[in-house]
């Protein structure tokens, strides 16, 4: 009968170790969700600006027009620095200034220059979305300025008809200067520098993590678990090395893996523009950081899969065991693509902390930005990680759990849970 | 010096007590047998002695080694061959025996090491296939020789004869007899009756986690009236 055969394999697979971590990432992914925001509401929330008039001609009153009706001024006046401290204050997105010569050099065919001085709050992609609506603005400006010639039968060039702005853009970011580029801009160069370790160290972890946990739950299911445990070699020897073996497969297969990514990711280059250009290079000490950090991930990384293999019935239900692994290495990656650890909320930022490998994986952009103290910090939590997690490992092979599992209630009333004999 | 002394052990998983305070010794160059139904606590207490449990409470003592304080010592001296035991599947035999000599020796001993395993398994030219290949005979045998090579002073064997054909359990049972004649102790478990009788020097019945007689074949032949030890284990648990 079919419907007996689908009732056994329900019941087989229907079983509370491979729902639970599937709900607990479904809440995890929810609530990352819902603490990281709705791009559309950005979208549509007015950006907040300071405008600093310096003009006040025919142009730059059409300007200041477009901007006061779209956007939320949090400053308008005449000084600069006053109205990068206001913004800031506010926490605004970016100061607009039209120098005195902005109208007269329109009427003199030359495009008028309007400086922008850009807040910058964070390196994500979802980050640069509120700058992107400054940006737009700027357009609407442009395209103001461009009916009014029009409608003044400006016998200009039709091209500065068409374009009669131009853009200087200075950026400030955790501390830096950066000029010449703005935030949509820096954040797709950094996304872009920064893309490849997220996804190297996902790769890494999915795969080295999957070896790990797999090798236990063979250990067991091929019924070598014992004599290995019976062998005069130290627990914490058998758990490093199952992490070191299970650490060189994955990373022979990540870098088969990364061949075929970077000849894909190769068709998205975003610009030609050299970050070193504008004091964002790495150094050797930034990379040897990196490689640390990557290293230390890795191990913390293993050192938990193992905790979890130890759970590991056999092969299949190991299968299951590796979800958690990936699910983790999902998030970090994401949470590290789309938006910035600084703009994040405190708690996503502690769980973005606690998962010891998006240490590497926020590591270039932190020290482009020279924040040593987060990559460093990192590199020290991941590796007491490691060690706290092989110390659990070790204590759990020299426990029964790992040849007995876990004593079910009905071994009370005198019946033995799963795998263990008298 | 005594090869196993237990003491009064006793075995809890969680609320179940599978070994009820049970007390046997083993000598050098004896074969001790743990005899009994299934169920009956031979494969704990053999775990226990293995290093692989956890002792609720008693004492074991390897070669004047206490269990669990100095577990790793008596690893170097034992040698346990689980009922169920396989072998890792992606390696050939002679691999699989390399890389368990690995732990105890190298160089020139290593090698002699290795020949002694490939003399006990005496699988000839299969012993250069995939474990994945081998029928279940073959890896039992094996898996005796990986046992065995490693010259234990203390060989656990649960069931070695488990799912052998008779030409098998035999040539594992002679391999076992001349392995004590070259002074190892082996303390072994079985439900075959028969087998017991034919290899043990000594023997426990043991029955619901308690050792219910103990002595040689003869002695507990003669105690219960019996003509064989099956029928004596009978009579001892009634």
């Amino acid at each position: 009968m079919i419907g007996n055969i689908i009732k056994k394999e329900f019941k087989e697979l229907f079983i509370l170790s491979t729902i639970l971590p599937i709900v607990v990432i479904a809440i995890v992914y929810g609530s990352v969700g819902q603490m990281i925001g709705n791009v559309g509401e950005t979208i549509k929330e007015k950006p907040v600006i300071g405008i600093v008039d310096m003009d006040a001609g025919n142009f730059s009153v059409v300007a200041m027009s477009v901007l006061t009706e779209n956007a939320k001024v949090v400053y308008n006046g005449t000084d600069t620095e006053e109205g990068l401290q206001e913004v800031r204050k506010e926490n605004g997105v970016a100061l607009l200034a039209i120098p005195a010569n902005f109208s007269q050099n329109i009427y003199d065919n030359r495009p008028g220059e309007i400086e922008i001085y850009w807040i910058m709050k964070g390196a994500g992609m979802m980050d640069s979305i509120s700058s992107g609506t400054v940006e737009g603005l700027i357009q609407a400006v442009n395209q103001e300025i461009s009916k009014m010639l029009i409608r003044q039968g400006s016998s200009s060039d039709p091209a500065l008809v068409l374009n009669p702005t131009t853009r200087v853009d200075t950026t400030f970011f955790k501390g830096k200067e950066i000029k010449g580029l703005s935030p949509s801009t820096l954040s797709n160069m950094l996304v872009s520098q920064s893309i490849v370790i997220p996804i190297v160290v996902m790769m890494l972890i999915i795969m080295a993590g999957a070896s790990v946990i797999s090798s236990m739950g063979l250990e067991k299911e091929n019924k070598t678990l014992e004599t290995l445990l019976t062998l005069p070699v130290r627990r914490s020897h058998i758990v490093i090395g199952k992490m070191v073996g299970s650490a060189l497969v994955g990373m022979i297969m990540a870098a088969i893996y990364m061949i075929g990514f970077s000849r894909y990711m190769t068709s998205f280059q975003f610009s030609d523009i050299n970050l070193a250009d504008f004091g964002l290079a790495l150094g050797m000490q930034d990379y040897l950081l990196i490689g640390i950090s990557l290293f230390v991930a890795l191990l913390a990384g293993l050192s938990l899969c193992i905790v979890l293999g130890t759970f590991a019935k056999n092969y299949r239900s190991a299968q299951a065991l590796v979800f958690p692994i990936t699910a983790l290495a999902l998030i970090s990656t994401f949470i590290v693509m789309f938006k910035d650890f600084d703009t994040i909320p405190a708690v996503l930022k502690i769980l973005v902390f606690a998962i010891p490998f998006s240490h590497p994986m926020m590591a270039i952009r932190a020290l482009m930005l020279d924040n040593y103290p987060l990559v460093i910090g990192g590199i020290a939590y991941a590796a007491v990680f490691t060690v706290a997690m092989v110390a659990v490992a070790v204590r759990i092979f020299n426990s029964d759990r790992l040849l007995t599992g876990s004593v079910r209630k009905r071994a009370a009333r005198g019946k033995l849970g799963w795998g263990f004999r008298r | 010096m005594k090869a196993v002394e237990v003491r009064e052990l006793v075995k809890d998983y969680g609320n179940f007590r599978a070994i009820k305070g049970i007390s046997f010794e083993v000598n050098e160059g004896e074969i001790f047998g743990l005899i009994g139904p299934n169920g009956a606590g031979k494969t704990t207490a053999l775990r226990t002695i293995a290093t692989l449990l956890q002792i609720t409470s008693g004492s074991i003592v390897v070669f004047g080694y206490e269990l669990p304080k100095q577990a790793g010592e008596v690893r170097k001296i034992i040698s346990y061959l689980p009922e169920e035991a396989g072998a890792y599947k992606n390696l050939t035999g002679k691999e699989y025996l390399n890389f368990i000599a690995k732990f105890f020796c190298e160089g020139e001993k290593f090698e002699n090491m290795i020949q002694r395993g490939l003399q006990i398994a005496n699988l000839g030219e299969r012993i250069n296939d995939k474990v994945d290949t081998y029928s279940k005979g073959m890896t039992r045998l094996l898996l005796v020789g990986r046992a065995l090579m490693v010259n234990p002073r203390l060989a656990i064997l649960d069931e070695p004869t488990t799912g052998l054909d008779v030409i098998n359990a035999q040539e594992v049972r002679r391999i076992i007899n001349s392995a004590v004649g070259a002074g190892v102790a082996v303390l072994l478990s079985s439900h075959n009756m028969l087998e017991v009788e034919l290899l043990c020097h000594r023997i426990a019945l043991i029955n619901d986690g308690r050792i219910v007689a103990s002595g040689t074949a003869e002695e507990l032949k003669k105690e219960y009236d019996a003509r064989n030890i099956e029928e004596a284990f009978v009579r001892a648990i009634k």
